[in-house]
C-alpha cells in the first residue's frame, strides 16, 4: 500500500509534466514576430493609412490579440500538452471568465438607464 | 520648529484623531490595553517569545499555518460579534424618541466593521485555515507547493486584520457599509481616514488570499499521491480546488476596483465620481463580479466539509460522488454569471434583469443536487450523532430555508420590493451562518482530534451547538418578518413602536449566540484540561475514510513517512478494509522546507505601509515599500531553504507511534 519511490515528493515530480523549454531559434522567432506585430500598429497610427480612427483602433486590437498568442506560444511555451493539459485548461477558463466579465459589464452598463426616469420627462414634470 | 514638521512626519494623524470623545471606544481601549498588556507580559514572563517565533511565526508547516488561521478567525469572530451585539442593542433600544446609546457616526462604523470583519477576517481565515490544514493531508502530500508563500499569505491576512483593529482606536473606520459604494466612499463624501483603512486592509489581506489560492491550486494539481486521479480526490479537496480557482479568478477584480477607488481618493481621478465621466455604477458592477464568487468561495469548502462528515458519520461511501464533483464545478462557473442580482434595482432593463434572475435560480439546481446527495448518503446509514454530524444536520435544515429565500429574492419583481430590507439581511445571514459558520464548526469539531490528538469536549460542544442554532433562529427569523413589513437595513432609530418586539426577540437571539460562542471557548478550555480523558492515539477517532486519518494525531512534521498509494475514492477506508499494515522499517531521510522569518517581516512592512498611506505619512510609506522590496530581494539569496529530517528522527517518531498503537490493541 505504500511505496518508497516517492521519498522525493517535496522535490516535485519530474516525469510526465511535459515541460517545454524553447530553443534559440524559437525565442528569436517569437521576438521577431513580437517586434513586427508592434511595429505595424505604430506605423498604422503614425502614417494614418487607414481611413478612420475607429478602424485603426480595431485593427490594433486584432494585432494585440495575435501578440498575446505569440507570447503564450513562444515565451510561455504553452501548447495543448504542456503540464498534462492543465495550462490549456487554465487558459480556456481564464478566457471564459474574462469574456463573461467584459461582455457582461458592457451589457449591464449600457442597460443601466432603462428603468431610470428619462431626463426630458423629469423636466416636463414641473 | 516649523509648523509643517509634525504634518510632514505624522501626515494627517493628530491627537484629535484619537476617539477620546467616544466613551464606549475609550472603555474598549482600556480593556483591550489591559488584556493585551497581560498577554504580552505573560508571554515574556514564561519566556515564550523565542518558542513562538521559532515554532509558529516563522513556520512553513501547512498544519501550523492552518492552526494560526483558525486562531485568527476565532479572535476576529469575537470582535465582529461584539459589533453585532452592539447593533442589536441599539436597534432594540432606539424606539419611541430614544436615540439609543450609539451616535450615528459610531453606529455607521459598527455596521461597516461588522460586515468587513465577518467576511474577510472571520469566514475567510476559518475556511483558508481548514483548507490549509486538511488538503495536503487528504492528498498524501508533505506540505503545500510553496511553503514560504503560505507563511507569507497568512501574515498578509493578519496585516489586514491589524489595520482594521487599529482603526478602532486610531482614527475611525469606514461609515459606508461593507462594500464602500461610491459616491459615498469618494473623498468628497468620506474625507476622513475610514475608507482608506478599509481599502488598505483589504488590499493587504487580498494579496495573502490570492497567493494562498495559487498555492493551494498548485498543491492539489501537482502534489497528489500516486493513484489519486482527479476523480479519486476526496470531495473536500475538490471543493477546495474549485474555491481556490474562484479566488484566483475573482480577487484580482477586487484589487483593481479598490485600486481605482484609491486613485479617485488619492490623486483625484474620476473613475467612480458623479462628474467628469465617472460612473459609481461601474464600481457596483465590478465589486459584485468579485463579490458574488466570494460567497461561493466561502460556502464551497463548507459543502466539502459536510460531504466528508456525512459520509464518515453515516459509515457509508458518499452517495453520488461524481454528481457532487460536477455540481461543484457547475456552481464554480455559474457563480460568475449571477452578479447582477445584487443590484436589480439599479436601473437595468427587463432583459438584463431576467437573464441574471434566471441564472441565479439555476444555481439552486446543483446546490439542491448536493442536498439530496447528503440525504441519500444518510439514508440507511448507521448515523452517529457526534458533534460534526449535529452541525451538518443543522446546516441542512437551516441552509434550505436560506436557499429558498434566496430563490425568492432572485425573482426581480420580488427583489424590487425586498431589496435593501431586513429580509435580505436575514437571507444572507441564513446562508452564511447556516452554511459557512456551521460548516467551519463542523470542520473544527471533526478535525480537531487530528490536529491536537484529543477530541473536543462533547458537553460544552453541545451547549455551544444548541445555543448557536436556537440563537440563530431567534435572531434572524424576526428580521424576515420585519423585512416583509418593509423595514430597511442599517437604520439607527425607529418611529413605529409596534416593531420593537421583533428587535427585542432578535436581541435575545444574539445573546443566545453569545452564550454559544462562550460555550465554544469553554469547550476548547475544558478539552485542553481533560485532554488525557479525551485522548486519541489511533489517529483515526471517527473511523474515517480519507487519507488524513491514516497518519498519527497530530501528524508528524512530514505528514507521512511513506507517501501513500491510492486505489479507491475513500482511500483510507479501502486500506483498512484490505488489512493495511503500517510499514515498520525502511525509513529514509525526508526532505523538508526550512522555516523563515521573511514572511512575517514583509507582511509587517506592508502593514506599516498601509498605515502610512491611510494617514498620508508619505515618507513612512516610501521607506516601508523600499524595505519590503529589499527584504524580498534579500530572501532570494537565502540558500538555506530546505533540510533533511534524518532517518534516525523518522525512525524514532515512527517507533513511538508503533508503541502507542500497540498499547491500544
Amino acid at each position: 500500500m505504500s511505496t518508497d519511490t516517492n521519498a522525493a515528493h517535496a522535490h516535485g515530480h519530474h516525469h510526465g509534466d511535459g515541460h517545454a523549454h524553447g530553443t534559440f531559434s524559437s525565442y528569436m522567432l517569437g521576438f521577431v514576430l513580437s517586434v513586427v506585430l508592434t511595429a505595424i500598429p505604430f506605423w498604422l497610427v503614425m502614417s494614418g493609412t487607414l481611413p478612420s480612427k475607429q478602424i485603426t483602433a480595431l485593427v490594433i486590437m486584432a494585432f494585440a490579440i495575435v501578440q498575446i498568442v505569440v507570447h503564450m506560444i513562444y515565451f510561455l511555451h504553452m501548447n495543448a500538452a504542456s503540464e498534462n493539459g492543465w495550462t490549456l485548461m487554465a487558459l480556456i477558463f481564464t478566457i471564459v471568465m474574462v469574456v463573461i466579465a467584459l461582455s457582461g459589464s458592457l451589457w449591464v452598463m449600457s442597460h443601466l438607464n432603462s428603468n431610470m426616469m428619462p431626463m426630458h420627462q423629469m423636466s416636463g414634470m414641473k | 520648529m516649523s509648523p509643517d514638521l509634525p504634518k510632514l512626519i505624522f501626515g494627517r494623524l493628530t491627537l484629535e484623531s484619537l476617539p477620546l470623545h467616544e466613551p464606549i471606544v475609550v472603555g474598549t481601549f482600556v480593556v483591550v490595553a489591559l488584556g493585551g498588556a497581560a498577554l504580552l507580559g505573560g508571554l515574556t514572563y514564561f519566556r515564550l517569545w523565542g518558542y513562538l517565533w521559532r515554532e509558529w511565526f516563522t513556520t512553513v508547516d501547512h498544519k501550523r499555518i492552518g492552526i494560526m488561521y483558525m486562531i485568527l478567525g476565532i479572535v476576529m469572530l469575537l470582535r465582529g460579534f461584539a459589533d453585532a451585539l452592539m447593533m442589536r442593542g441599539q436597534q432594540m433600544l432606539a424606539f419611541g424618541g430614544s436615540e439609543g446609546y450609539l451616535n450615528a457616526h459610531h453606529y455607521d462604523q459598527i455596521f461597516t466593521a461588522h460586515g468587513v470583519i465577518m467576511i474577510f477576517f472571520v469566514a475567510m481565515p476559518l475556511v483558508t485555515g481548514l483548507m490549509n490544514y486538511v488538503v495536503p493531508l487528504q492528498i498524501g502530500a508533505r506540505d503545500v507547493s510553496f511553503p514560504f508563500l503560505n507563511n507569507f499569505s497568512f501574515w498578509m491576512t493578519v496585516g489586514g486584520a491589524v489595520l482594521v483593529m487599529a482603526s478602532l482606536f486610531i482614527g475611525e473606520f469606514a461609515r459606508t457599509g461593507w462594500l464602500a459604494y461610491p459616491p459615498l466612499s469618494n473623498i468628497g463624501y468620506s474625507p476622513d481616514v475610514g475608507v482608506d483603512y478599509y481599502i488598505w486592509a483589504l488590499q493587504i489581506a487580498g494579496v495573502g488570499t490570492t497567493l494562498s489560492g495559487i498555492n493551494l491550486i498548485c498543491t492539489i494539481v501537482k502534489l497528489r499521491c500516486p493513484g489519486m486521479t482527479m476523480m479519486k480526490m476526496p470531495v473536500f479537496t475538490w471543493t477546495s480546488l474549485c474555491t481556490n480557482v474562484l479566488i484566483v479568478a475573482s480577487f484580482p477584480v477586487l484589487t483593481v476596483v479598490l485600486a481605482l477607488l484609491s486613485l479617485d481618493r488619492y490623486v483625484g481621478t474620476n473613475f467612480f465620481t458623479n462628474d467628469f465621466g465617472g460612473s459609481p455604477m461601474m464600481y457596483v458592477n465590478l465589486i459584485w463580479i468579485w463579490g458574488h464568487p466570494e460567497v461561493y468561495i466561502l460556502v464551497l469548502p463548507a459543502f466539502g466539509i459536510f460531504s466528508e462528515v456525512t459520509s464518515t458519520f453515516s459509515g457509508k461511501r458518499l452517495f453520488g460522488y461524481t454528481s457532487m464533483v460536477y455540481a461543484t464545478v457547475v456552481i464554480t462557473i455559474l457563480s460568475y454569471l449571477v452578479w447582477l442580482h445584487h443590484f436589480f434595482t439599479m436601473g437595468s432593463g427587463a432583459s438584463v434583469n431576467s437573464f441574471f434572475g434566471i441564472t441565479t435560480m439555476i444555481i439552486s439546481i446543483p446546490t439542491g443536487a448536493k442536498m439530496f446527495n447528503w440525504l441519500f448518503t444518510m439514508y440507511r446509514g448507521r448515523i452517529r450523532y457526534e458533534l460534526p454530524m449535529m452541525w451538518t444536520v443543522a446546516f441542512m435544515l437551516t441552509f434550505v430555508i436560506g436557499g429558498m429565500t434566496g430563490v425568492l429574492l432572485a425573482v426581480p419583481p420580488a427583489d424590487f420590493v425586498l431589496h435593501n430590507s431586513l429580509f435580505l439581511i436575514a437571507h444572507f445571514h441564513n446562508v452564511i451562518i447556516g452554511g459557512v459558520v456551521f460548516g467551519a464548526f463542523a470542520g473544527i469539531n471533526y478535525w480537531f482530534p487530528k490536529a491536537f490528538g484529543f477530541k473536543l469536549d462533547p458537553f460544552w460542544g453541545k451547549m455551544s451547538f444548541w445555543f448557536w442554532v436556537t440563537g440563530f433562529y431567534l435572531a434572524f427569523m424576526p428580521l424576515y418578518v420585519l423585512g416583509l413589513m418593509g423595514v430597511t437595513r442599517r437604520l439607527r432609530v425607529f418611529d413605529d413602536p409596534s416593531l420593537q418586539i421583533w428587535f427585542v426577540i432578535a436581541a435575545v437571539g444574539a445573546l443566545f449566540i453569545f452564550i454559544g460562542i462562550l460555550s465554544m471557548l469553554m469547550q476548547f478550555a475544558v478539552s485542553l484540561l481533560r485532554r488525557e480523558q479525551l485522548k486519541d492515539v489511533t489517529g483515526d477517532p471517527w473511523d474515517g475514510r480519507t487519507l488524513e486519518w491514516a497518519t498519527s494525531s497530530p501528524p508528524p512534521d512530514y505528514n507521512f513517512a511513506f507517501t501513500p498509494v491510492v486505489h479507491d475514492n475513500d482511500a483510507w477506508w479501502d486500506m483498512k478494509r484490505r488489512g493495511y499494515q503500517r510499514p515498520l522499517t525502511g525509513f529514509k531521510p525526508i526532505h523538508m522546507p526550512s522555516s523563515t522569518g521573511t514572511g512575517i517581516i514583509i507582511a509587517g512592512l506592508a502593514t506599516a505601509m498601509g498605515f502610512a498611506l491611510v494617514w498620508y505619512m508619505w515618507w513612512l510609506a516610501a521607506v516601508s515599500f523600499i524595505a519590503m522590496v529589499a527584504v524580498g530581494i534579500g530572501h532570494t539569496f537565502n540558500y538555506h531553504r530546505d533540510f533533511d529530517i534524518p532517518a534516525e528522527d523518522v525512525i524514532r517518531t515512527e517507533d513511538a507511534r508503533t508503541k502507542l498503537l500497540a498499547g491500544v490493541n
